[in-house]
């Protein structure tokens, strides 16, 4: 278990050895970690696919498996409407943005050392969101504007809370308190911005407080995911220098690493994931955080993996919007579900912690 | 302590200088409500004159008339709308400045706040499944479990992030607090949302606002209210020994169990009551309680005292700013607090952990 504060002898801050891996386990543990980290990684992706062919067969039409699979792989009639038009883009969103919150929160989690360093928890989402309100709000709303928008948005708070948490170092839960305080403040803000915005125009934004997949189709989709793809070759780049950064900034250096540059490259693909996501869904939260974590005891890696956070992310995210739409009576924002879900997995992480300091 | 070591000639003089600071403070405060009540029954969508204003509620005395040269709208957008409202941020102002200096005393935390630490939001999700589930409809029949949500959030936060114990940091329970707040709030929104008409009633209540407040709530509340001041009172001296450590409140005869016990008492009844009232406001607890202190100093009765004055005093003002600023919409004072808040909570935070690590 990492500790909140991290310490020295953490295998997840100090990512060289983990002692747990000379340990032989039955199973999986037989192979060689290496090779058991890809069976793992690859039963995610198996079971986020499984997941994905349910999804699509639930709703007030409801599919069986095999007849979900026809209409993916090109049959007639109307469950190929059904499932090619209205539940194909959001299925895919889910898994897609779910995706890149895991991923950034895996790198913004291994950058700062810290579980719970991750965007949504220091308030990177919600200042997204922030951005994205402006843009939309001052009428220049198309994809690209808006995910600018909030990519300033978040970049501009990553910036403040930075600063305000920096006092001779950043002390990882003081990081975490003025985060959530600008969290707070920045959701009085958005909601102050819609308030004001609606009075002029009809928003669907409004809809968007907790973050919802229910307004992506296709044409909201596509976009984003092209700007997702082109993020997600930065971030492959950026894998090898991120797990040299790990090491710590004088052994990144004598691989030749610029610490620095890396850095800022990282946080600035870190925050554009979430941006990306934001501007489309509105703020998502706690999927950051707890991706990467759960994908380190699946892959039982001794960093945060970065692929593996991206893959449970967005099983986790689309398992969060089935319950989202169809556990309630009423559909439900899936950032409602992903609160619930992350805030338990919060609590959870304390109360092992207080046992293990106890 | 360095002022025991001095003379009694010379401290008696600055002992007098802290208690007229503190009665000056107290003085002050009660201004300040008393303008605060009243811009909160002037301003508006529908702004009424001061001098109207005070004609119109002194009209409520005995013998009064309703003065026949200010509009009936006028009239009636005071008494029947603002009053009740002002009277609600009055009672659950009081209700939450207590509960913050309280839940600081005795946790020894001053990052916290009855709203931080997700006991507001333990009301509120037993106030959803009270109408949600339980066909509760008026708050008289709420109230009860805004109580008994309010002491399972303050009982299961406190655990989680280990209160009071060695182990547990401030930060650490402020955390605990705001995970438990998370997942509280997260539910009671995905349980109003899903059934919308049943909750026609508490919409407005879960943001925290105060708008279309009727008689009923506060006239409820309030005596539940007045109770926990008057305990919170009564506590207060015993809290000043808690406040200096558990070993050094045992070595002068005080038993600490029941003393946290109590506080429990306390911020049930306030959080709780208060949270039926206004629903679930943040950060309010946590300025006022800083204000408190910053202006009388470590005594807890002074603070308790303050804090009951500066409450409304804030919760009033933060409701009038929410009024104005996005008309013709309002913006919930709950929003409001948390926007003027953070910032509080950002600059205790940083004067907390000063280091780095």
């Amino acid at each position: 278990m990492t500790g909140l504060v991290p310490r020295r002898d953490d295998p997840a801050v100090d990512g060289r050895r983990d002692p747990r891996l000379g340990v032989r386990r039955p199973g999986l543990g037989r192979l060689r970690p290496r090779g058991r980290r890809a069976v793992a990684t690859a039963a995610v992706a198996l079971v986020a696919v499984v997941v994905a062919v349910l999804a699509l067969g639930l709703g007030d039409y409801p599919l069986s498996p095999p007849e979900v699979l026809r209409a993916l792989l090109g049959g007639d009639g109307p469950a190929s409407t059904i499932v090619l038009q209205w539940r194909l883009p959001r299925v895919l969103a889910a898994l897609l943005f779910g995706a890149a919150l895991g991923a950034s929160g895996a790198v913004f989690q291994s950058l700062t050392r810290n579980p719970l360093g991750s965007p949504d928890v220091i308030g990177f989402s919600t200042g997204a969101y922030t951005g994205a309100i402006l843009v939309i709000v001052s009428g220049a709303a198309s994809t690209i504007g808006t995910a600018l928008g909030a990519l300033a948005g978040g970049l501009a708070t990553a910036l403040v809370v930075y600063l305000l948490a920096w006092r001779r170092g950043v002390h990882g839960l003081r990081l975490i308190i003025v985060g959530i305080a600008v969290t707070a403040l920045l959701h009085s803000v958005n909601s102050w911005l819609l308030l004001r915005a609606q009075a002029e125009v009809a928003l669907s934004a409004s809809f968007w407080g907790a973050g919802s997949l229910a307004l992506v189709g296709w044409p909201q989709l596509l976009p984003a995911a092209a700007l997702l793809a082109v993020l997600a070759v930065l971030v492959a780049g950026l894998a090898r220098p991120l797990r040299q950064l790990e090491l710590g900034d004088d052994a990144a250096r004598a691989h030749g690493l610029r610490a620095e540059g890396t850095r800022l490259a990282l946080v600035l693909v870190g925050v554009a994931l979430t941006a990306v996501v934001t501007a489309s869904t509105g703020p998502i939260i706690f999927v950051a955080l707890a991706a990467p974590q759960l994908a380190r005891r699946v892959v039982r890696s001794a960093g945060v993996p970065l692929l593996g956070a991206a893959l449970v992310g967005g099983l986790l995210l689309l398992v969060a919007d089935v319950v989202a739409q169809h556990v309630t009576t009423t559909p439900v924002p899936v950032g409602l579900v992903t609160l619930v879900i992350g805030g338990a997995y919060l609590i959870s992480l304390l109360v092992a912690e207080s046992r293990r300091t106890r | 302590m360095a002022t025991t070591t001095l003379p009694g000639a010379v401290r008696a003089p600055r002992a007098a200088a802290r208690t007229r600071r503190r009665v000056a403070g107290l003085v002050a405060a009660v201004v300040l409500l008393v303008v605060a009540l009243l811009l909160g029954l002037a301003v508006g969508a529908r702004p009424v004159a001061l001098g109207d204003v005070v004609r119109v509620v002194a009209s409520l005395l005995p013998g009064g008339a309703v003065p026949g040269d200010v509009a009936p709208a006028d009239v009636a957008a005071v008494l029947d709308l603002r009053l009740p409202r002002t009277a609600a941020a009055l009672v659950a102002g009081a209700g939450l400045g207590v509960a913050g200096a309280v839940v600081q005393a005795v946790t020894r935390n001053p990052l916290a706040d009855p709203g931080i630490l997700g006991v507001t939001a333990g009301s509120a999700f037993a106030v959803s499944i009270a109408v949600g589930f339980a066909g509760v409809t008026a708050a008289s029949g709420w109230i009860w479990f805004s109580f008994v949500g309010a002491a399972l959030a303050a009982v299961t936060v406190s655990l989680v992030g280990g209160a009071g114990r060695s182990g547990g940091s401030p930060a650490r329970l402020t955390l605990s607090g705001i995970a438990l707040g998370a997942v509280l709030s997260g539910i009671t929104s995905s349980i109003v949302l899903a059934d919308p008409r049943r909750f026609d009633a508490v919409r407005a209540w879960e943001v925290g606002s105060l708008a279309d407040r009727g008689w009923g709530p506060v006239a409820t509340v309030a005596p539940f209210v007045v109770a926990g001041i008057v305990l919170a009172l009564l506590v207060s001296r015993p809290l000043d020994a808690v406040a200096l450590g558990d070993d050094h409140a045992s070595s002068v005869g005080v038993s600490v169990p029941l003393v946290r016990v109590a506080a429990l008492v306390v911020v049930t009844l306030l959080a709780g009551g208060a949270t039926a009232v206004v629903g679930p406001i943040a950060f309010l607890g946590l300025m006022v309680a800083h204000a408190a202190r910053g202006v009388v100093g470590a005594s807890q009765p002074w603070t308790i005292g303050l804090s009951a004055l500066l409450g409304p005093v804030l919760l009033l003002l933060a409701d009038v700013l929410g009024r104005v600023a996005a008309p013709p919409g309002e913006l919930s004072a709950g929003l409001v607090t948390a926007a003027i808040g953070a910032p509080v909570l950002i600059v205790v935070a940083r004067r907390l952990t000063g280091g780095a690590r």
